[in-house]
């Protein structure tokens, strides 16, 4: 009896300690955050001093504000995160399966970046693109780009720099993907008449696209909210809607303002990631 | 995408094959014809570069040096998608995105056929699945995964169909149904089957003709009858069922046979069977050819006198005898317990006779352990 019962409750109980962290640290927030949102400055009090009006006009008011910060930080994530597919997808695939011994460290140097700050990394790409960098002159010297041309400061710069840092998050899924397929499939397929670009289309891409999901999710989800990269690498012109959360909250201390373009950031980012994962179509596969 | 499989025909012909790998070497000066229309087994212990033979015919590897033909073209350096050559892999290689029908249909549709409804149905039929078509393979049993793979191999109507192991990842039970059904498939649909196998008993049931590799090289081809009854090597002697070799000493001939002398007593055996090249010689008999009698009892053919049974082990259809010679030698014999004759008890003193037509002989050269240390039952890491 004591048995059976114990047998129904230990799930719970495993599941305990990520329930009161969660509740803690994200229901808890977030409900506060919800709260905020709607609130209103105290007629005749300080900076920084709100009371709850239910004002949600706040979001309305946030929104237009600042469409020009969201539509730049949709953008730019997804600028970052095709870039990013582009450069992990033949990496993933070489680790995956042309990489023989080296396997083991090539994965070492793909998580290698995270040994260093990610402020510090960001701080970098801004002398690699800077004047006294190589690239500049590179491209100069090439006549790509004319003599007078910069790059830091540039929205190029920051969605550069988003690549560069989320670039791990989308190597790394594909990666896991990519090896679980069975290399006798695409025997297969070849042995089927299928060349080598219709056994990358019909066998290979639609195999790996659980990791093509998870990459670019953990590549645009975050990308989206960053605001390091537009902050270092940008100019006030390349601002992004995490820069504007930012700057309200700790610099003009209009929490509200912030908590609702909070909100309408989260919501943005479900509503379009709800659609992707329906296009996808991942839960078909296997 | 042009339409190979009906481009070429003809016997499948490998040409001084050689495969190396560094300072390995897979497969060594291999030549071979395959006919048109026959099953062909490439039959060997693990490493021994059958499955390496058998990736260079499909075109996933190149020989090191050597042609392949089929008819008259040359397809040594030919991709893999341009053969009409087609692959049941092991552990089957299915396309786990698509429904059963599309793996089917997968090779029709890259030669550019609009309609595969009709083949693919009809292929569906002859493996006895058209109620699968719109699973996927993760929801099918082995059993059936197999067939699926076979079927959209045997969709094509390849040229060549090449089975690696295609029956290694079954129980017992039902790899010997789809020995049967395998055999009937190449009947029925006509195409030549080259099949790699480490089993020796499923290269017997299915193929017409059998080639025993091993390092590399053929040891030897032929008949399932022809190999097992007369083995050219050890090898084969010991791969292809049991062996009870003796060694002996070629002492004369009288007519079409040889008289050989085992350890002082004399026997004798047609000389077509031997394959010594002087006198020194080990001569062969399959433990089921062995008679056993006590001593006294009347015999005939050759004999070997002063036997004493060792070990007795029944088994039903029949009962196994280990027998020591006199020269220390222990032979098997197996008995069929057909005759309602009790078996031998164990310590019996016994006489062991034959039919000359069964003897063999080996050259007394040989390894005699050859073929025995490998296992033939473990599955091929290549």
């Amino acid at each position: 009896m004591s048995n059976a019962l114990s047998k129904v409750k230990m799930p719970y109980l495993l599941l305990m300690p990520g329930f009161i962290f969660l509740f803690t640290f994200f229901i808890l927030p977030i409900v506060n955050l919800a709260q905020t949102s709607t609130q209103t400055p105290i007629v005749g009090g300080d900076t920084g001093q709100y009371e709850q009006t239910l004002h949600f006009a706040n979001y309305l008011n946030a929104f237009t504000e600042n469409k020009e910060q969201f539509a730049r930080s949709f953008v730019f994530a997804l600028c970052a995160t095709v870039l990013a597919l582009a450069i992990a997808y033949p990496l993933a695939y070489a680790i995956a399966f042309k990489a023989g011994k080296l396997k083991n460290l090539l994965l070492v140097l793909v998580v290698a970046p995270f040994f260093v700050s990610f402020l510090l990394r960001t701080i970098a790409w801004k002398q690699i693109l800077g004047e006294e960098g190589f690239v500049i002159p590179t491209l100069r010297n090439l006549g790509i780009i004319s003599q007078s041309t910069t790059l830091t400061s540039t929205s190029f710069a920051v969605v550069m720099g988003m690549t560069y840092n989320f670039l791990p998050f989308m190597t790394l899924p594909l990666y896991a993907s990519l090896e679980r397929i069975d290399p006798r499939t695409m025997e297969a397929s070849g042995d089927l008449y299928a060349n080598g670009i219709t056994t990358f289309r019909k066998v290979t891409l639609p195999l790996s696209m659980p990791g093509v999901v998870a990459g670019t999710l953990l590549t645009f989800i975050p990308a989206a909210g960053d605001y390091v990269n537009a902050a270092i690498l940008g100019s006030p012109n390349t601002k992004m809607i995490g820069n504007v959360i930012e700057s309200r909250y700790f610099k003009i201390v209009d929490y509200p303002t912030a908590a609702a373009l909070s909100f309408t950031l989260m919501a943005a980012i479900l509503i379009l990631v709800t659609i992707y994962i329906r296009k996808a179509g991942t839960e078909e596969l296997v | 995408m042009s339409d190979v499989s009906s481009a070429t025909h003809g016997d499948l012909r490998l040409t001084r094959i050689t495969k190396s790998y560094g300072d390995f070497t897979a497969v060594n000066d291999l030549s071979l014809t395959i006919a048109e229309g026959s099953f062909f087994a490439l039959l060997g212990p693990s490493g021994c570069g059958k499955t390496t033979t058998l990736r260079m015919i499909a075109g996933l590897e190149e020989p090191t040096v050597g042609s392949i033909h089929l008819g008259a073209t040359d397809i040594t350096t030919k991709r893999p998608y341009q053969r009409p050559i087609n692959t049941v892999f092991q552990n089957y290689a299915l396309f786990p995105h698509l429904t059963i029908f599309e793996n089917i249909a997968f090779g029709l549709r890259r030669r550019g056929i609009k309609d595969v409804t009709a083949d693919v149905n009809k292929v569906l039929e002859l493996v006895e699945l058209p109620h699968l078509a719109q699973r996927k393979p993760t929801q099918l049993s082995g059993g059936q995964q197999q067939r699926i793979a076979l079927a959209r191999a045997i969709v094509n109507r390849p040229a060549l169909l090449l089975l690696d192991e295609p029956l290694g990842a079954l129980d017992l039970k039902l790899r010997r149904q789809m020995q049967i059904e395998l055999k009937w498939i190449q009947r029925e649909v006509g195409l030549t089957f080259v099949h790699v196998t480490h089993d020796q008993e499923e290269a017997m049931t299915m193929a017409d003709t059998i080639a025993v590799m091993n390092e590399g090289e053929i040891e030897q081809m032929g008949s399932p009858a022809d190999l097992y009854d007369n083995p050219n090597t050890a090898f084969v002697a010991n791969f292809l069922g049991q062996s009870n070799l003796i060694k002996g000493r070629i002492e004369g001939t009288d007519g079409d046979n040889l008289v050989v002398d085992l350890f002082g007593q004399k026997i004798s055996m047609p000389k077509n069977r031997s394959h010594a090249v002087d006198s020194s010689i080990y001569a062969g008999i399959r433990p089921e050819k062995f008679r056993i009698s006590l001593v006294g009892t009347p015999t005939r053919g050759n004999i070997l006198t002063g036997g004493r049974i060792e070990d007795v082990s029944y088994i039903g259809v029949s009962t196994q005898y280990q027998v020591t010679m006199p020269w220390g030698q222990e032979v098997m014999v197996f008995e069929q317990n057909d005759d309602g004759v009790p078996p031998f008890d164990k310590g019996d003193e016994v006489v062991i006779s034959w039919e000359p037509n069964f003897t063999f002989a080996l050259r007394g050269d040989e390894d005699v352990e050859a073929g025995l240390e490998v296992n033939p039952e473990e599955p091929e890491e290549e």
